[in-house]
Protein backbone atom coordinates (compact mmCIF):
# COMPACT_ATOMS: atom_id res chain seq x y z
CA UNK A 1 0.00 0.00 0.00
CA UNK A 2 1.25 3.45 -0.86
CA UNK A 3 -0.53 5.35 1.93
CA UNK A 4 -1.93 7.73 -0.67
CA UNK A 5 -5.58 8.65 -1.30
CA UNK A 6 -7.28 10.23 -4.30
CA UNK A 7 -8.49 13.66 -3.20
CA UNK A 8 -10.04 14.71 -6.52
CA UNK A 9 -10.28 13.90 -10.22
CA UNK A 10 -11.13 15.90 -13.33
CA UNK A 11 -11.28 15.36 -17.05
CA UNK A 12 -11.54 17.08 -20.41
CA UNK A 13 -13.47 14.77 -22.78
CA UNK A 14 -11.45 12.76 -25.32
CA UNK A 15 -12.15 13.57 -28.99
CA UNK A 16 -11.22 16.15 -31.62
CA UNK A 17 -11.60 19.78 -30.57
CA UNK A 18 -10.85 22.37 -33.24
CA UNK A 19 -9.32 25.54 -31.82
CA UNK A 20 -8.81 24.10 -28.33
CA UNK A 21 -5.13 23.89 -27.34
CA UNK A 22 -3.23 21.30 -25.30
CA UNK A 23 -3.00 23.96 -22.57
CA UNK A 24 -6.76 24.70 -22.68
CA UNK A 25 -7.60 21.05 -22.14
CA UNK A 26 -5.07 20.70 -19.32
CA UNK A 27 -6.49 23.77 -17.58
CA UNK A 28 -10.01 22.34 -17.82
CA UNK A 29 -9.06 18.98 -16.27
CA UNK A 30 -6.78 20.42 -13.57
CA UNK A 31 -9.35 23.02 -12.51
CA UNK A 32 -11.99 20.29 -12.12
CA UNK A 33 -9.71 18.02 -10.08
CA UNK A 34 -8.52 20.81 -7.77
CA UNK A 35 -12.11 21.95 -7.26
CA UNK A 36 -13.23 18.45 -6.34
CA UNK A 37 -10.30 18.08 -3.93
CA UNK A 38 -10.97 21.46 -2.36
CA UNK A 39 -7.39 22.45 -3.17
CA UNK A 40 -6.61 26.05 -4.06
CA UNK A 41 -3.47 27.98 -5.00
CA UNK A 42 -0.67 26.93 -2.64
CA UNK A 43 -2.48 23.72 -1.73
CA UNK A 44 -0.14 21.33 -3.54
CA UNK A 45 3.65 21.15 -3.39
CA UNK A 46 4.53 19.49 -6.71
CA UNK A 47 2.99 18.70 -10.10
CA UNK A 48 3.73 15.93 -12.59
CA UNK A 49 2.42 16.24 -16.16
CA UNK A 50 2.26 13.36 -18.64
CA UNK A 51 2.51 14.25 -22.32
CA UNK A 52 4.19 12.77 -25.41
CA UNK A 53 3.42 15.31 -28.15
CA UNK A 54 2.80 18.41 -25.97
CA UNK A 55 6.31 19.81 -26.38
CA UNK A 56 8.52 21.80 -24.03
CA UNK A 57 7.10 22.72 -20.60
CA UNK A 58 3.55 21.52 -21.24
CA UNK A 59 2.82 21.33 -17.52
CA UNK A 60 4.21 24.79 -16.84
CA UNK A 61 1.95 26.31 -19.51
CA UNK A 62 -1.13 24.79 -17.88
CA UNK A 63 -0.24 25.87 -14.34
CA UNK A 64 0.89 29.35 -15.48
CA UNK A 65 -2.60 29.87 -16.89
CA UNK A 66 -4.05 28.91 -13.49
CA UNK A 67 -1.73 31.23 -11.57
CA UNK A 68 -0.25 28.29 -9.70
CA UNK A 69 3.52 28.05 -10.15
CA UNK A 70 6.65 28.09 -8.03
CA UNK A 71 6.51 24.44 -6.99
CA UNK A 72 8.42 21.77 -8.98
CA UNK A 73 6.57 20.97 -12.22
CA UNK A 74 7.89 17.86 -13.96
CA UNK A 75 6.90 16.83 -17.48
CA UNK A 76 6.93 13.06 -17.94
CA UNK A 77 7.10 11.21 -21.26
CA UNK A 78 6.55 7.45 -21.23
CA UNK A 79 4.52 6.95 -24.42
CA UNK A 80 1.07 5.46 -23.78
CA UNK A 81 2.01 5.07 -20.10
CA UNK A 82 3.03 8.72 -19.55
CA UNK A 83 0.20 9.37 -17.09
CA UNK A 84 0.97 6.14 -15.23
CA UNK A 85 4.61 7.19 -14.96
CA UNK A 86 3.59 10.61 -13.60
CA UNK A 87 1.32 8.91 -11.06
CA UNK A 88 4.11 6.57 -9.93
CA UNK A 89 6.50 9.49 -9.37
CA UNK A 90 3.89 11.45 -7.44
CA UNK A 91 2.89 8.49 -5.25
CA UNK A 92 6.53 7.73 -4.50
CA UNK A 93 7.23 11.31 -3.45
CA UNK A 94 4.16 11.33 -1.18
CA UNK A 95 5.03 7.96 0.36
CA UNK A 96 8.56 9.21 1.05
CA UNK A 97 7.12 12.16 2.95
CA UNK A 98 8.50 14.72 0.49
CA UNK A 99 5.06 16.34 -0.02
CA UNK A 100 1.56 16.00 1.43
CA UNK A 101 -0.49 16.92 -1.68
CA UNK A 102 0.54 16.49 -5.33
CA UNK A 103 -1.20 17.27 -8.62
CA UNK A 104 -0.88 14.75 -11.47
CA UNK A 105 -2.28 15.46 -14.91
CA UNK A 106 -1.89 14.55 -18.56
CA UNK A 107 -2.85 16.50 -21.66
CA UNK A 108 -2.42 15.75 -25.34
CA UNK A 109 -3.34 16.78 -28.86
CA UNK A 110 -2.25 14.02 -31.25
CA UNK A 111 -1.47 14.57 -34.93
CA UNK A 112 -4.03 13.01 -37.28
CA UNK A 113 -3.44 9.74 -39.17
CA UNK A 114 -0.95 6.94 -38.41
CA UNK A 115 1.07 8.13 -35.41
CA UNK A 116 4.50 9.44 -36.39
CA UNK A 117 6.90 8.59 -33.60
CA UNK A 118 10.34 10.15 -33.14
CA UNK A 119 11.21 6.76 -31.67
CA UNK A 120 12.05 5.45 -35.15
CA UNK A 121 15.17 6.38 -37.13
CA UNK A 122 14.54 8.08 -40.50
CA UNK A 123 15.81 5.01 -42.40
CA UNK A 124 13.28 2.78 -40.61
CA UNK A 125 10.50 5.08 -41.82
CA UNK A 126 11.97 5.10 -45.34
CA UNK A 127 12.12 1.29 -45.38
CA UNK A 128 8.47 0.99 -44.27
CA UNK A 129 9.44 -0.50 -40.90
CA UNK A 130 7.74 2.22 -38.81
CA UNK A 131 4.10 1.36 -39.49
CA UNK A 132 2.70 1.16 -35.95
CA UNK A 133 -0.49 -0.81 -36.82
CA UNK A 134 1.59 -3.51 -38.53
CA UNK A 135 3.21 -4.40 -35.20
CA UNK A 136 -0.28 -4.63 -33.65
CA UNK A 137 -1.29 -6.92 -36.53
CA UNK A 138 1.65 -9.27 -35.99
CA UNK A 139 0.73 -9.56 -32.29
CA UNK A 140 -2.89 -10.25 -33.24
CA UNK A 141 -1.81 -12.97 -35.66
CA UNK A 142 0.35 -14.66 -33.02
CA UNK A 143 -2.59 -14.45 -30.57
CA UNK A 144 -4.63 -16.41 -33.09
CA UNK A 145 -1.97 -19.15 -32.93
CA UNK A 146 -1.45 -19.19 -29.14
CA UNK A 147 -5.01 -18.50 -27.97
CA UNK A 148 -7.36 -19.37 -30.82
CA UNK A 149 -8.46 -15.74 -31.23
CA UNK A 150 -10.44 -15.24 -34.44
CA UNK A 151 -11.57 -12.12 -36.30
CA UNK A 152 -14.99 -12.66 -34.73
CA UNK A 153 -13.43 -12.41 -31.27
CA UNK A 154 -11.66 -9.20 -32.30
CA UNK A 155 -14.96 -7.76 -33.55
CA UNK A 156 -16.64 -8.75 -30.27
CA UNK A 157 -14.08 -6.75 -28.27
CA UNK A 158 -14.99 -3.67 -30.32
CA UNK A 159 -18.73 -4.32 -29.95
CA UNK A 160 -18.38 -4.72 -26.17
CA UNK A 161 -16.31 -1.58 -25.64
CA UNK A 162 -18.42 0.56 -27.95
CA UNK A 163 -21.52 -0.60 -26.08
CA UNK A 164 -19.86 0.51 -22.82
CA UNK A 165 -18.75 3.80 -24.38
CA UNK A 166 -22.27 4.63 -25.50
CA UNK A 167 -23.03 5.82 -21.96
CA UNK A 168 -19.76 7.69 -21.39
CA UNK A 169 -20.15 11.44 -22.07
CA UNK A 170 -16.34 11.80 -22.14
CA UNK A 171 -15.90 9.27 -25.00
CA UNK A 172 -15.22 10.21 -28.64
CA UNK A 173 -17.59 7.53 -29.97
CA UNK A 174 -20.86 7.24 -28.03
CA UNK A 175 -22.63 4.99 -30.49
CA UNK A 176 -22.91 1.20 -30.47
CA UNK A 177 -21.58 -0.82 -33.40
CA UNK A 178 -22.40 -4.28 -34.77
CA UNK A 179 -19.89 -7.07 -35.49
CA UNK A 180 -20.90 -6.85 -39.16
CA UNK A 181 -20.00 -3.14 -39.26
CA UNK A 182 -16.61 -3.85 -37.66
CA UNK A 183 -15.80 -6.61 -40.15
CA UNK A 184 -17.02 -4.51 -43.08
CA UNK A 185 -14.59 -1.68 -42.27
CA UNK A 186 -11.48 -1.74 -44.43
CA UNK A 187 -8.47 -3.90 -43.58
CA UNK A 188 -5.60 -1.73 -42.30
CA UNK A 189 -3.16 -4.57 -41.59
CA UNK A 190 -4.55 -8.10 -41.79
CA UNK A 191 -6.20 -9.26 -39.47
CA UNK A 192 -6.97 -5.77 -38.12
CA UNK A 193 -9.80 -3.73 -39.66
CA UNK A 194 -10.15 0.04 -39.22
CA UNK A 195 -12.74 -0.17 -36.44
CA UNK A 196 -10.53 -2.57 -34.46
CA UNK A 197 -7.98 0.24 -34.00
CA UNK A 198 -8.37 3.16 -31.61
CA UNK A 199 -8.17 6.73 -32.90
CA UNK A 200 -5.29 8.90 -31.74
CA UNK A 201 -7.00 12.09 -30.50
CA UNK A 202 -7.07 14.85 -27.88
CA UNK A 203 -7.99 15.18 -24.23
CA UNK A 204 -6.81 15.69 -20.66
CA UNK A 205 -7.23 14.13 -17.23
CA UNK A 206 -6.11 15.14 -13.74
CA UNK A 207 -5.85 13.60 -10.29
CA UNK A 208 -5.01 15.17 -6.91
CA UNK A 209 -3.17 12.81 -4.56
CA UNK A 210 -2.84 13.27 -0.83
CA UNK A 211 -0.86 11.44 1.85
CA UNK A 212 -3.30 9.39 3.92
CA UNK A 213 -1.89 10.60 7.25
CA UNK A 214 -2.98 14.10 6.28
CA UNK A 215 -6.51 13.06 5.38
CA UNK A 216 -9.37 12.98 7.82
CA UNK A 217 -10.03 9.52 9.28
CA UNK A 218 -13.46 9.31 7.68
CA UNK A 219 -14.77 11.35 4.77
CA UNK A 220 -16.79 14.43 5.70
CA UNK A 221 -20.55 14.21 5.19
CA UNK A 222 -21.80 14.58 1.59
CA UNK A 223 -18.45 13.61 0.10
CA UNK A 224 -17.99 10.36 -1.89
CA UNK A 225 -16.17 7.35 -0.37
CA UNK A 226 -12.39 7.60 -0.08
CA UNK A 227 -10.48 5.93 -2.86
CA UNK A 228 -7.02 4.68 -1.93
CA UNK A 229 -4.09 4.27 -4.30
CA UNK A 230 -3.03 0.72 -3.48
CA UNK A 231 -0.24 0.55 -6.09
CA UNK A 232 1.22 2.61 -8.93
CA UNK A 233 3.90 0.75 -10.85
CA UNK A 234 5.85 1.39 -14.05
CA UNK A 235 8.07 -1.17 -15.77
CA UNK A 236 10.07 -1.29 -19.01
CA UNK A 237 10.78 -4.26 -21.27
CA UNK A 238 13.28 -7.08 -20.96
CA UNK A 239 15.15 -7.84 -24.19
CA UNK A 240 14.37 -10.83 -26.38
CA UNK A 241 10.71 -10.62 -27.37
CA UNK A 242 10.47 -9.63 -31.03
CA UNK A 243 6.88 -8.43 -30.53
CA UNK A 244 7.64 -6.37 -27.42
CA UNK A 245 6.26 -2.83 -27.29
CA UNK A 246 9.92 -1.79 -27.38
CA UNK A 247 9.53 -2.46 -31.16
CA UNK A 248 12.99 -4.01 -31.64
CA UNK A 249 14.29 -5.06 -35.07
CA UNK A 250 14.90 -8.62 -33.90
CA UNK A 251 14.38 -10.94 -30.97
CA UNK A 252 15.11 -14.45 -29.78
CA UNK A 253 13.23 -17.65 -30.62
CA UNK A 254 12.16 -17.68 -26.97
CA UNK A 255 8.50 -17.21 -26.07
CA UNK A 256 9.12 -17.13 -22.30
CA UNK A 257 10.38 -13.54 -21.95
CA UNK A 258 7.98 -11.83 -19.50
CA UNK A 259 6.20 -8.81 -21.01
CA UNK A 260 6.48 -5.35 -19.46
CA UNK A 261 2.78 -5.60 -18.60
CA UNK A 262 3.33 -8.84 -16.69
CA UNK A 263 6.29 -7.31 -14.86
CA UNK A 264 4.23 -4.25 -13.88
CA UNK A 265 1.09 -6.20 -12.94
CA UNK A 266 3.03 -8.68 -10.80
CA UNK A 267 4.76 -5.86 -8.94
CA UNK A 268 1.49 -3.93 -8.52
CA UNK A 269 -0.37 -6.94 -7.09
CA UNK A 270 2.51 -7.50 -4.68
CA UNK A 271 2.56 -3.85 -3.60
CA UNK A 272 -1.21 -3.87 -3.05
CA UNK A 273 -1.26 -7.27 -1.35
CA UNK A 274 -3.95 -8.32 -3.83
CA UNK A 275 -4.30 -10.65 -6.81
CA UNK A 276 -6.31 -10.87 -10.03
CA UNK A 277 -9.12 -12.72 -8.20
CA UNK A 278 -9.68 -9.65 -6.00
CA UNK A 279 -10.50 -7.32 -8.92
CA UNK A 280 -14.00 -5.98 -9.55
CA UNK A 281 -13.31 -3.74 -12.56
CA UNK A 282 -10.43 -3.19 -15.02
CA UNK A 283 -9.49 -0.52 -17.54
CA UNK A 284 -6.84 -1.94 -19.89
CA UNK A 285 -4.90 -0.90 -22.98
CA UNK A 286 -7.11 -1.58 -26.02
CA UNK A 287 -5.13 0.34 -28.64
CA UNK A 288 -6.45 -2.37 -30.90
CA UNK A 289 -8.92 -5.16 -30.24
CA UNK A 290 -6.22 -7.83 -29.91
CA UNK A 291 -4.32 -5.72 -27.39
CA UNK A 292 -7.23 -5.99 -24.92
CA UNK A 293 -7.13 -9.79 -25.14
CA UNK A 294 -3.33 -9.84 -24.76
CA UNK A 295 -3.80 -7.67 -21.66
CA UNK A 296 -6.19 -10.27 -20.15
CA UNK A 297 -3.41 -12.86 -20.38
CA UNK A 298 -0.51 -10.62 -19.39
CA UNK A 299 -2.27 -9.13 -16.34
CA UNK A 300 -3.43 -12.60 -15.26
CA UNK A 301 -7.20 -12.15 -15.67
CA UNK A 302 -7.06 -15.61 -17.29
CA UNK A 303 -4.43 -18.29 -17.85
CA UNK A 304 -2.12 -17.95 -20.90
CA UNK A 305 -4.15 -18.95 -23.95
CA UNK A 306 -7.46 -18.26 -22.19
CA UNK A 307 -8.35 -14.80 -23.48
CA UNK A 308 -10.78 -15.84 -26.22
CA UNK A 309 -12.71 -18.02 -23.76
CA UNK A 310 -12.79 -15.25 -21.15
CA UNK A 311 -14.19 -12.79 -23.70
CA UNK A 312 -16.75 -15.31 -24.99
CA UNK A 313 -17.94 -16.05 -21.43
CA UNK A 314 -19.27 -12.50 -21.17
CA UNK A 315 -17.44 -12.02 -17.87
CA UNK A 316 -15.62 -8.91 -19.14
CA UNK A 317 -18.77 -7.12 -20.35
CA UNK A 318 -20.79 -4.80 -18.10
CA UNK A 319 -23.01 -7.03 -15.97
CA UNK A 320 -20.38 -9.79 -16.05
CA UNK A 321 -18.07 -11.01 -13.28
CA UNK A 322 -15.18 -8.65 -14.12
CA UNK A 323 -16.11 -5.82 -16.49
CA UNK A 324 -13.14 -4.63 -18.58
CA UNK A 325 -13.14 -1.12 -20.03
CA UNK A 326 -16.52 0.06 -18.70
CA UNK A 327 -15.54 3.55 -19.94
CA UNK A 328 -15.63 2.16 -23.49
CA UNK A 329 -11.85 1.85 -23.53
CA UNK A 330 -9.59 3.55 -26.02
CA UNK A 331 -11.70 1.99 -28.78
CA UNK A 332 -14.54 4.35 -27.72
CA UNK A 333 -12.62 7.19 -26.12
CA UNK A 334 -9.70 7.43 -28.55
CA UNK A 335 -6.13 7.72 -27.34
CA UNK A 336 -4.49 10.99 -26.31
CA UNK A 337 -1.16 9.40 -25.24
CA UNK A 338 -0.25 11.61 -22.25
CA UNK A 339 -3.82 11.64 -20.90
CA UNK A 340 -4.99 8.08 -21.55
CA UNK A 341 -3.62 6.42 -18.41
CA UNK A 342 -5.05 9.12 -16.12
CA UNK A 343 -8.33 8.96 -18.04
CA UNK A 344 -8.54 5.33 -16.92
CA UNK A 345 -7.79 6.34 -13.34
CA UNK A 346 -10.52 9.01 -13.42
CA UNK A 347 -13.01 6.41 -14.69
CA UNK A 348 -12.04 3.89 -12.00
CA UNK A 349 -12.19 6.45 -9.18
CA UNK A 350 -15.73 7.31 -10.31
CA UNK A 351 -16.57 3.58 -10.54
CA UNK A 352 -15.37 3.02 -6.96
CA UNK A 353 -17.41 6.01 -5.80
CA UNK A 354 -20.51 4.70 -7.59
CA UNK A 355 -20.82 7.77 -9.86
CA UNK A 356 -20.95 6.07 -13.29
CA UNK A 357 -24.68 5.87 -13.97
CA UNK A 358 -25.60 3.45 -16.76
CA UNK A 359 -22.09 2.04 -16.95
CA UNK A 360 -21.66 1.58 -13.17
CA UNK A 361 -20.09 -1.70 -12.01
CA UNK A 362 -22.25 -2.39 -8.96
CA UNK A 363 -20.42 -2.57 -5.67
CA UNK A 364 -16.93 -2.24 -7.16
CA UNK A 365 -14.26 -2.06 -4.43
CA UNK A 366 -11.00 -3.02 -6.21
CA UNK A 367 -10.00 -1.63 -9.61
CA UNK A 368 -6.98 -1.97 -11.91
CA UNK A 369 -5.78 0.34 -14.67
CA UNK A 370 -3.26 -0.75 -17.32
CA UNK A 371 -1.44 1.06 -20.09
CA UNK A 372 1.44 -0.13 -22.25
CA UNK A 373 3.26 1.33 -25.22
CA UNK A 374 6.43 2.36 -26.92
CA UNK A 375 9.59 2.32 -24.90
CA UNK A 376 8.51 -0.16 -23.78
CA UNK A 377 6.58 1.29 -20.85
CA UNK A 378 3.85 -0.52 -18.93
CA UNK A 379 1.95 1.14 -16.11
CA UNK A 380 -0.39 -0.63 -13.69
CA UNK A 381 -2.39 1.21 -11.02
CA UNK A 382 -4.56 -0.48 -8.39
CA UNK A 383 -7.26 1.50 -6.57
CA UNK A 384 -9.43 0.39 -3.63
CA UNK A 385 -12.16 1.80 -1.46
CA UNK B 1 23.21 2.97 -59.17
CA UNK B 2 21.97 1.46 -55.92
CA UNK B 3 22.28 3.07 -52.51
CA UNK B 4 21.57 1.36 -49.20
CA UNK B 5 18.76 2.80 -47.08
CA UNK B 6 21.24 2.59 -44.20
CA UNK B 7 24.86 1.32 -44.24
CA UNK B 8 25.94 -1.51 -41.95
CA UNK B 9 22.75 -3.59 -42.04
CA UNK B 10 23.30 -5.94 -44.99
CA UNK B 11 25.59 -6.85 -47.90
CA UNK B 12 24.31 -6.28 -51.42
CA UNK B 13 26.22 -8.94 -53.38
CA UNK B 14 25.07 -11.92 -55.44
CA UNK B 15 24.25 -13.75 -52.20
CA UNK B 16 23.16 -11.02 -49.78
CA UNK B 17 23.51 -11.34 -46.01
CA UNK B 18 22.32 -9.56 -42.90
CA UNK B 19 25.09 -8.16 -40.71
CA UNK B 20 24.60 -9.27 -37.11
CA UNK B 21 26.71 -10.02 -34.07
CA UNK B 22 27.13 -12.86 -31.57
CA UNK B 23 27.82 -12.55 -27.86
CA UNK B 24 30.95 -14.43 -26.77
CA UNK B 25 29.57 -14.82 -23.23
CA UNK B 26 25.94 -15.95 -23.65
CA UNK B 27 26.01 -16.96 -27.32
CA UNK B 28 22.96 -14.90 -28.33
CA UNK B 29 22.78 -13.45 -31.83
CA UNK B 30 21.81 -9.82 -32.49
CA UNK B 31 20.55 -7.84 -35.45
CA UNK B 32 21.56 -5.16 -36.24
CA UNK B 33 25.11 -5.33 -34.88
CA UNK B 34 25.42 -4.33 -31.24
CA UNK B 35 28.48 -3.11 -29.35
CA UNK B 36 27.05 -4.49 -26.09
CA UNK B 37 24.95 -7.65 -25.73
CA UNK B 38 21.39 -6.65 -24.75
CA UNK B 39 20.90 -9.99 -22.96
CA UNK B 40 23.93 -10.02 -20.65
CA UNK B 41 25.57 -6.59 -21.11
CA UNK B 42 28.89 -8.17 -22.23
CA UNK B 43 30.79 -5.76 -24.49
CA UNK B 44 32.26 -6.32 -27.94
CA UNK B 45 30.14 -9.11 -29.47
CA UNK B 46 31.83 -10.61 -32.55
CA UNK B 47 30.51 -9.52 -35.97
CA UNK B 48 28.79 -12.32 -37.93
CA UNK B 49 26.89 -12.69 -41.19
CA UNK B 50 23.49 -14.24 -40.46
CA UNK B 51 21.94 -17.10 -42.45
CA UNK B 52 20.21 -15.93 -45.63
CA UNK B 53 17.23 -18.23 -45.24
CA UNK B 54 14.77 -19.11 -42.53
CA UNK B 55 11.09 -19.77 -41.88
CA UNK B 56 8.07 -17.48 -41.65
CA UNK B 57 6.81 -16.88 -38.08
CA UNK B 58 4.31 -14.00 -38.46
CA UNK B 59 3.15 -11.75 -41.28
CA UNK B 60 0.74 -9.05 -42.43
CA UNK B 61 0.56 -6.40 -45.15
CA UNK B 62 0.71 -2.62 -44.83
CA UNK B 63 -2.05 -1.01 -46.90
CA UNK B 64 -1.60 2.72 -46.12
CA UNK B 65 1.72 4.57 -46.49
CA UNK B 66 3.20 5.01 -42.99
CA UNK B 67 4.94 8.30 -42.05
CA UNK B 68 8.19 8.93 -43.95
CA UNK B 69 7.61 6.11 -46.47
CA UNK B 70 7.74 6.86 -50.21
CA UNK B 71 7.57 3.37 -51.70
CA UNK B 72 4.72 1.30 -53.10
CA UNK B 73 1.78 -0.01 -51.11
CA UNK B 74 0.65 -2.54 -50.20
CA UNK B 75 3.78 -4.30 -49.01
CA UNK B 76 4.36 -7.38 -46.91
CA UNK B 77 5.69 -7.10 -43.37
CA UNK B 78 6.59 -9.96 -41.09
CA UNK B 79 8.95 -11.92 -38.89
CA UNK B 80 11.34 -14.61 -40.10
CA UNK B 81 13.12 -17.09 -37.83
CA UNK B 82 16.74 -17.81 -38.69
CA UNK B 83 18.58 -20.98 -37.62
CA UNK B 84 20.79 -18.96 -35.24
CA UNK B 85 17.79 -18.67 -32.90
CA UNK B 86 16.92 -15.12 -33.88
CA UNK B 87 13.68 -13.62 -35.22
CA UNK B 88 14.06 -10.76 -37.72
CA UNK B 89 11.44 -8.07 -38.44
CA UNK B 90 11.49 -7.34 -42.17
CA UNK B 91 9.63 -6.36 -45.28
CA UNK B 92 8.27 -9.29 -47.26
CA UNK B 93 8.13 -9.31 -51.06
CA UNK B 94 4.69 -10.95 -50.89
CA UNK B 95 1.97 -8.41 -50.08
CA UNK B 96 -0.99 -10.82 -50.10
CA UNK B 97 -1.24 -12.33 -46.60
CA UNK B 98 -3.37 -15.19 -47.96
CA UNK B 99 -0.45 -16.30 -50.16
CA UNK B 100 1.78 -17.00 -47.15
CA UNK B 101 1.77 -19.79 -44.56
CA UNK B 102 3.32 -20.32 -41.13
CA UNK B 103 6.68 -22.03 -41.22
CA UNK B 104 7.24 -21.69 -44.95
CA UNK B 105 10.85 -21.23 -46.17
CA UNK B 106 11.93 -17.62 -46.76
CA UNK B 107 15.05 -16.23 -48.43
CA UNK B 108 16.82 -12.90 -48.03
CA UNK B 109 16.58 -10.44 -50.94
CA UNK B 110 17.73 -6.87 -51.44
CA UNK B 111 14.83 -4.86 -52.88
CA UNK B 112 14.34 -1.34 -54.23
CA UNK B 113 12.19 1.04 -52.17
CA UNK B 114 12.09 4.19 -54.34
CA UNK B 115 14.47 6.44 -56.29
CA UNK B 116 16.36 9.19 -54.46
CA UNK B 117 16.90 12.78 -55.73
CA UNK B 118 19.89 11.66 -57.88
CA UNK B 119 17.88 8.85 -59.47
CA UNK B 120 19.58 6.07 -57.48
CA UNK B 121 17.53 3.10 -56.33
CA UNK B 122 17.32 3.14 -52.52
CA UNK B 123 17.50 -0.53 -51.46
CA UNK B 124 16.76 -2.45 -48.28
CA UNK B 125 16.58 -6.03 -47.01
CA UNK B 126 13.44 -8.14 -47.38
CA UNK B 127 12.42 -11.79 -47.32
CA UNK B 128 10.83 -13.64 -50.24
CA UNK B 129 9.13 -17.06 -50.30
CA UNK B 130 11.92 -19.57 -50.93
CA UNK B 131 12.30 -23.05 -52.35
CA UNK B 132 11.05 -25.75 -49.94
ZN1 LIG C 1 25.28 -11.91 -24.06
Amino acid sequence: MTGVVIAGVGMHPFGRFEGVTTTDMGVHAVRAALHEAGVARGGFQAAFCGTAYGGVATGHKVLSRLGMTGMPIVDVEAGCASGGAALMLAAGALAAGQYDTVLVFGTEKMPRGIIRSSFFDPWQEEAGLAATPSFFALRAQRLAVTSGVTKDHLAQVVVKNRRHGASNPDAMFQKEITPEEVLASRVICEPLHLFMLCSPNEGAAAVVLRRQADSPGSPPPRSPPHVTLAAAVLRSHLPGSVLSESTPMSGLTDDAVPSPTTLAATAAFEEAGLGPADLDVVECQDTDAARELISYEEIGLCAPGGSAALLASGDTALGGRLPVNPSGGLLSKGEPLGASALGQVVELVRQLRGQCGDRQVDGARVALSHTVGRGANAGVVILTR
Amino acid sequence: MRTMVQPGLFTDGEVPTLLGSRCTACGAHHFPRHDTCPYCATEDPVPVELAGSGTLWAWTAVTSPPPGYQGEIPYGFGIVELPEGIRIIARLTESDPAALAAGQPMELRIVALHADAEGNDVVTYAFAPGAP
